[in-house]
């Protein structure tokens, strides 16, 4: 065990990652010299050469259209995208091409394209610098989609991606790069869970609130100022958000009966919608009251003065849990 | 623009050309006279399969017989293809099975053959994203320190689209072994080359920093010794070529389209003086190889694979129901694993309602 930030525990990773499988290269605007505009790839072109940590022509699409063609020939290219805001030039890459090619092949191409998104707000950028596009990737089949929560995970799952045969998108919150914890770094792929699987990271008994990436911290945060109010609150971190490990969530469902969803991204189509979705239709009898989304608005992200509204924070989360509890809330007394 | 043969047939001398044909002897010259004649005859019996109800769709390739066999033939079996959905006469050349070249245009699968037994990707229908595959694939040539190269195919209509820009940029920038390999066909459906591009299109590629060669797409020969010229070159660390074959779709964008709603007819049969395949009979006259002997042996040969393709076709499994979830993961996906179980118990329910009837 050692302790590291989260940002270099992507890197650890990622250096495991191309010290394990030469096939492992690097894609990206920025990370060779600079090490990324987060240092997220810090020295690791100095240690593995510009033919593994490529600083790239400032061209997403070709980022990702070049890791196709570097995928077919066998490599295991990770691309980094620089913010999530400028992810959508690729889009038609990986939704059309990245995501179908081993459905369309019947398995005779295989995609293992690993695709870093630092995501999310709450760090004062100008627009397209702190979005939360996840949805579009999850409504898309051949894809899998993670997001990590602390340093641990943002290690251990960033090796799981490279390692997957399948295209997996990376989201990683940028707001928590310098949040420091204990990383094992001494885990075999196979030791570790799956990155497949949801994971109980507060136990509680009256309501599950569900949290991933930037939010599974301030979701614990929430859950412990519930507690001094006499209020457990069991929270679980998604970490896998295509496709989703229901079981835990269905477990807990079924002994706190009330369900709470938490995401930066606006609410129409979202995580969240799909999760209210699928545990009302599989946890119906169990439900003492309708599940409740806190997230982002239905807006374009705001100006950086403007985000603290827009992002759901301690006290909103709280209120969602009234909500769900029945207790006084910012909607109390209004129809519906 | 290059040409080596002229559209009645004539041989022309070319000082750089030249010698990148010196192996092209009588029987080279009568076998690619033959491949043309054959992916003629599969595009049209593929065309006769649509109309009668075989396949849902086929987008022919009619009139462009020369740039197909002549760059197809220049490639080695390690190099790879990256090509759009019209190219079934480079597949040919890099030995697709027949029934394989129509699985996709029946609907029985979204593509035909297993990429690696013939390096080259199955057909990609989103305009121009293949070229940014084709310079990936060269990126890893590169980094493994081979000779081999990748060559991309794709229509006048691509090169409006960002991702073809985009490869041109990351070609020159790395200097990959990548040929872009252009078929002006003067078409992209129903919207002329020139609103594509105010230039030829050749024009473009030196703006890259990436040489091009502008060349006569209905003489065989010019194209074969243009790919051979950039093969050499990406083979050699030369990095990449930009070829625009000038050529013309004679039919239909797809068996779906009318070209009569668009087209002169008079553009038509100006182009119908130049096809390749009867500019190569010409050129076989001129030099006394287009006998009896050669064109009874290449039409048996004709009849015969059309004859093959055919039954491959008709003789096709349908897929199973259960096949539209095979695949869409290398492992299993537990949400797609549920929708899976609830359909194959939805369809037997329908298995036993009409075991009851």
């Amino acid at each position: 065990m050692s302790t590291m930030t989260f940002s270099r525990a992507i890197n650890a990773g990622l250096r495991k990652a191309m010290d394990d499988d030469p096939k492992v290269l690097l894609m990206g605007e920025d990370i060779g010299k600079l090490g990324g505009v987060f240092r997220i790839t810090d020295g690791l072109q100095k240690d593995f050469g510009p033919q593994r940590v490529l600083d790239t022509p400032l061209a997403e699409s070709a980022i990702l259209g070049t890791a196709v063609g570097l995928a077919y020939r066998g490599y295991r290219p990770v691309c980094e995208i620089q913010f999530d805001g400028f992810i959508y030039p690729a889009f038609d890459q990986i939704v059309a091409q990245v995501a179908k090619l081993h459905y369309r092949t019947q398995g005779k191409v295989r995609m293992p394209i690993t695709i870093r998104v630092p995501f999310g707000g709450g760090i004062g950028s100008p627009e397209h610098h702190s979005e939360s596009p996840e949805a579009y990737f999850t409504h898309t089949s051949g894809l899998r989609v993670i997001s990590v929560s602390n340093p641990q995970d943002a290690y251990s799952m960033i090796r799981q991606a490279i390692a997957c045969d399948d295209p997996v998108l990376y989201f990683e919150p940028k707001r928590r790069y310098h949040t420091k914890g204990e990383v094992n770094e001494n885990q075999d792929l196979d030791q570790m869970p799956s990155m497949e699987s949801a994971q109980v990271v507060a136990p509680g008994t009256d309501v599950t609130l569900v949290a991933y990436g930037p939010l599974v911290q301030t979701a614990r945060e929430a859950a412990m100022a519930a507690a001094d109010e006499g209020i457990s609150i069991e929270v679980i971190d998604l970490r896998s958000l295509a496709p989703i490990d229901f079981a835990p969530l269905e477990a807990s469902v079924r002994r706190t009966g009330r369900l709470v969803i938490t995401h930066e991204a606006a609410q129409s189509g979202g995580l969240g919608a799909e999760i209210a979705a699928s545990i009302t239709e599989r946890c119906f009898s169990y439900l003492e009251a309708a599940p409740v989304r806190v997230t982002g608005f239905d807006v374009p992200y705001p100006a950086s003065k403007l985000e603290k509204h827009h992002l759901p924070d301690l006290d909103r989360i709280l209120d969602g849990v009234d909500r769900a509890l029945g207790r006084p809330n910012s909607l109390s007394g209004l129809e519906g | 623009m290059i040409q080596l043969v002229t559209a009645t047939g004539t041989r022309v001398s070319h000082p750089e050309f030249d010698r990148w044909l010196e192996d092209i002897d009588a029987e080279r010259l009568c076998a690619l006279y033959e491949d043309m004649v054959v992916i003629r005859r599969i595009d049209t019996e593929a065309t006769h399969l649509q109309r009668q109800g075989e396949l849902a769709l086929w987008p022919p390739l009619l009139g462009q017989e020369a740039a197909q066999i002549g760059s197809g033939r220049a490639l080695r079996s390690d190099d790879f293809v990256f090509s759009s959905y019209r190219e079934n006469g480079v597949a040919y050349c890099r030995g697709v099975d027949l029934t394989d070249l129509l699985r996709v245009w029946r609907g029985n699968v979204s593509s035909g053959w297993d990429p690696f037994e013939i390096n080259m990707a199955t057909p990609q229908i989103i305009i121009g994203a293949q070229t940014l595959h084709a310079t990936g694939y060269a990126l890893g040539i590169q980094n493994d320190g081979a000779d081999a190269a990748a060559i991309t195919y794709f229509g006048d209509g691509a090169v409006s689209q960002g991702d073809v820009s985009e490869a041109l940029v990351f070609a020159a920038s790395f200097q990959v072994p990548v040929i872009f390999f252009c078929q002006n066909n003067h078409w992209a459906i129903s919207e002329p080359v020139g609103l594509q591009s105010r230039v030829p299109i050749a024009d473009r590629a030196p703006g890259f920093g990436i040489p091009a060669l502008r060349v006569d797409g209905n003489d065989v020969l010019a194209v074969l010794a243009a790919t051979r010229i950039a093969l050499d070159r990406a083979r050699t660390g030369g990095g990449p070529t930009f070829i625009e074959a000038v050529t013309y779709r004679m039919g239909p964008h797809t068996t779906a389209d009318d070209p009569t709603r668009y087209r002169d007819a008079n553009e038509l049969e100006d182009w119908a003086a130049k096809d390749p395949i009867t500019r190569m009979e010409a050129l076989l006259t001129h030099e006394g190889l287009f006998t009896p002997e050669l064109q009874a042996g290449v039409a048996a040969k004709a009849d015969a694979v059309a004859k093959e393709m055919r039954a491959g076709c008709i003789g096709l499994p349908e897929p199973e129901p259960m096949d539209v979830f095979n695949n869409v993961y290398s492992t299993p996906n537990s949400q797609l694993e549920r929708q899976r179980d609830h359909y194959s118990r939805y369809l037997a329910t329908l298995a036993g309602a009409e075991g009851s009837n």
